[in-house]
């Protein structure tokens, strides 16, 4: 059985200028120790999706408006506050995006580790500073015993989140929820916060979910992933699959977006437009607007059609676009757009 | 803090080179702000003035030769003299011994209603700005529907309806002060709960009390300090000015309010009965509020240059 397994969820934002649908009918599941990364632009949804699960959304002007999230058979949408609370943080941690900010400044570090422990244990103060030093020390802190004491701010960027990683995983849990956790970090330290989420990952068989919208940390990291737009699943599959035969424009599009993968000296490619405004009634497929393969007219506003390949690989099919087209052809285009608008001003 | 702080200085100045192995404990922002306020001339001897007016008012009685309350209606009013260094009252009293006393009355006033309104302000400012939206809007227009209120008239029908105790006196002025604090610790709390420190205390499975009282409040009680030591001189001011108007302590309870006003009856004649409880009172209102701007520099993270 899947350690979480999330169906149509949906949460919104009720908003002064309308019902923001950030999360629109996402389903997925994750088993014991595996990866699962979530892809997508800003604001597609993916931090709200793994909000949700643990009920962080501000509440207003966010809602659940629907949806289960069964984790070991319970479901974290329905349940108390009080047997939530012992969720948070024993069973389910989370790794923020900024390790600047999601460290309390006035605490000492030792303050907040054997907070953490003595919360969801009945370890006495001096064994759960022992298990902190430990914990620090796991995610490669030198002088773990010294530097426990100290305040963040004493801490580089990559160090304090590696204080973060201690921290969410000292509880020992199933599941670890990353958003974007080497977004705020040097090119430098990204590798080595991935490479010990990692190991740690190995050595205690947590399962994690990581947030991102770079591709190549999925890639190497990642088992499964999901690539999101708008609020929805577009593509979901082992990362292999994904990677190599990607069904949806959109992944496409993405992948296109690589730096890596493009010829030198080229100008890097960017997918044309802008997401869609969430609080709109969606097409069926969101990503049309922007689509470099449509055909044959526009798709309606029905909900979109899954279509599930073999190995666990979906997408969401569109009719309207010619999906198997060489996307080159379109880089091209683009290219030549560019350099007419260049030459008109 | 400051046991602390001289052990810790030290190793401050060498955090840059942190190969000494003397960095036992990280400079907090406690130890940063007490390093930048020993910088402030004025906030240092203010400090050290009002630590030594503390002492005086406390400590003097009990070696002084006289009794506050004991008269001599043969001396009557005497001008400083060796014997009565402050001069002695209509009655005979020694005027050094009950400006003493009258300042630990007054001090005492000053700090447990600063207490009282500290107590309140924080637990109300906190819880609502904490629960925010519909709660929150009752709770601060209560607020402000108390700031509109004339103040001084409130104590004035409080100490009516109720009698006039020294106790009352700490309640009354504590319940009409804690209204700024409840708005600092509101807004403070306001800008703290959108951290990510906060998200980060509800992921990790805290209850709401908990991250209000170590995760929130720790975090403004900075300008909650700076706060306090600026409503102290104001209860201060405020108990002068009921003993003046006869409604704060009673005779023969003495504070520098009720000095004052028993001073300045007589001030053509006998000056020196309103001068050094003037003085006392005036040099601690001054420390006071320098110790109160050297605070606020020092515990201002923007000013924190060095």
């Amino acid at each position: 059985m899947a350690l979480l397994e999330v169906n149509n969820l949906k949460t919104s934002f009720y908003t002064r200028d309308g019902i923001v649908r950030a999360v629109d009918d996402v389903s997925f599941s994750i088993d014991r120790g595996e990866t699962l990364g979530i892809v997508g632009e800003s604001g597609s949804g993916k931090s709200v999706t793994c909000y949700s699960l643990l009920r962080l959304i501000p509440e207003p002007p966010g809602r659940i408006d629907g949806g289960t999230a069964l984790y070991d058979g319970q479901d974290l949408l329905k349940m108390n506050e009080k047997a939530l609370r012992a969720i948070r943080g024993k069973r389910i941690s989370m790794i923020f995006q900024d390790p600047m900010t999601a460290l309390n400044p006035y605490l000492r570090v030792s303050t907040q580790l054997v907070e953490a422990v003595r919360l969801h244990s009945d370890l006495d103060a001096k064994a759960a500073k022992k298990k902190a030093i430990a914990a620090l020390e796991e995610v490669g802190i030198p002088e773990a015993s010294r530097r426990v004491d100290s305040y963040p701010h004493e801490f580089s960027g990559g160090m304090r989140q590696r204080v973060m990683i201690a921290m969410a995983l000292i509880t020992e849990p199933d599941l670890l929820i990353a958003d974007e956790p080497t977004t705020a970090l040097d090119v430098t330290v990204q590798a080595q916060i991935l490479d010990i989420i990692k190991q740690r990952q190995r050595q205690m068989g947590v399962a994690v979910i990581l947030i991102t919208h770079d591709l190549g940390v999925i890639a190497g990291v990642c088992d499964r992933v999901n690539v999101m737009y708008a609020g929805r699943v577009l593509e979901s599959g082992p990362v292999d699959r994904v990677f190599y035969d990607p069904r949806h424009p959109y992944t496409r599009s993405l992948q296109k977006t690589i730096p890596s993968l493009q010829e030198k000296g080229e100008e890097l490619y960017t997918i044309p437009g802008a997401p869609p405004d969430l609080s709109k009634p969606q097409l069926s497929c969101a990503f049309y607007p922007r689509c470099p393969y449509p055909k044959n007219g526009v798709p309606g506003d029905a909900p979109p059609n899954f279509v599930e390949l073999d190995d666990g690989h979906a997408y969401a099919a569109c009719t309207h676009c010619d999906s198997r087209a060489p996307i080159e052809s379109v880089m091209a285009e683009q290219r030549g757009a560019r350099a007419d608008n260049r030459e008109g001003a | 803090m400051s046991s602390s702080s001289p052990a810790a200085s030290p190793s401050v100045d060498a955090a840059p080179t942190i190969a000494g192995a003397e960095l036992e404990q990280g400079s907090s922002l406690w130890q940063d702000a007490w390093r930048r306020l020993r910088k402030n001339k004025l906030a240092v001897v203010s400090l050290g003035l009002f630590a030594f007016i503390c002492v005086f008012c406390i400590l003097g009685p009990f070696f002084s030769p006289y009794d506050s309350r004991a008269q001599d209606l043969f001396v009557g009013a005497e001008p400083p003299s060796w014997a009565h260094p402050f001069g002695t009252d209509t009655l005979g009293r020694d005027v050094m011994v009950r400006t003493m006393e009258g300042g630990r009355i007054s001090l005492l006033v000053g700090v447990l209603a600063t207490g009282v309104s500290l107590i309140i302000g924080i637990v109300y400012g906190a819880t609502a700005g904490y629960l925010g939206g519909k709660t929150d809007a009752a709770m601060m227009r209560f607020v402000d529907a108390l700031y509109a209120l004339p103040f001084t008239i409130f104590v004035i029908l409080l100490m009516v309806a109720f009698g006039r105790s020294l106790w009352l006196i700490f309640v009354a002025i504590g319940c009409v002060e804690w209204l700024t604090t409840a708005r600092i610790v509101r807004s403070g709390v306001i800008n703290m709960k959108k951290q990510e420190f906060v998200e980060a205390a509800v992921a990790l499975g805290l209850g709401h009390s908990r991250i209000i009282s170590r995760h929130l409040i720790p975090n403004v009680l900075g300008p909650v300090i700076v706060i306090a030591t600026l409503t102290v001189p104001a209860v201060m001011l405020l108990e002068a000015f009921l003993s003046f108007l006869g409604l704060g302590v009673q005779p023969p309870n003495a504070s520098w309010g009720v000095l004052i006003k028993e001073g300045q009856q007589d001030m053509e004649i006998f000056p020196w009965l309103l001068i050094f409880p003037a003085l006392f009172f005036s040099v601690t209102l001054f420390c006071l509020n320098f110790i109160g701007d050297g605070l606020r520099d020092a515990l201002d993270p923007k000013a924190a240059k060095d």
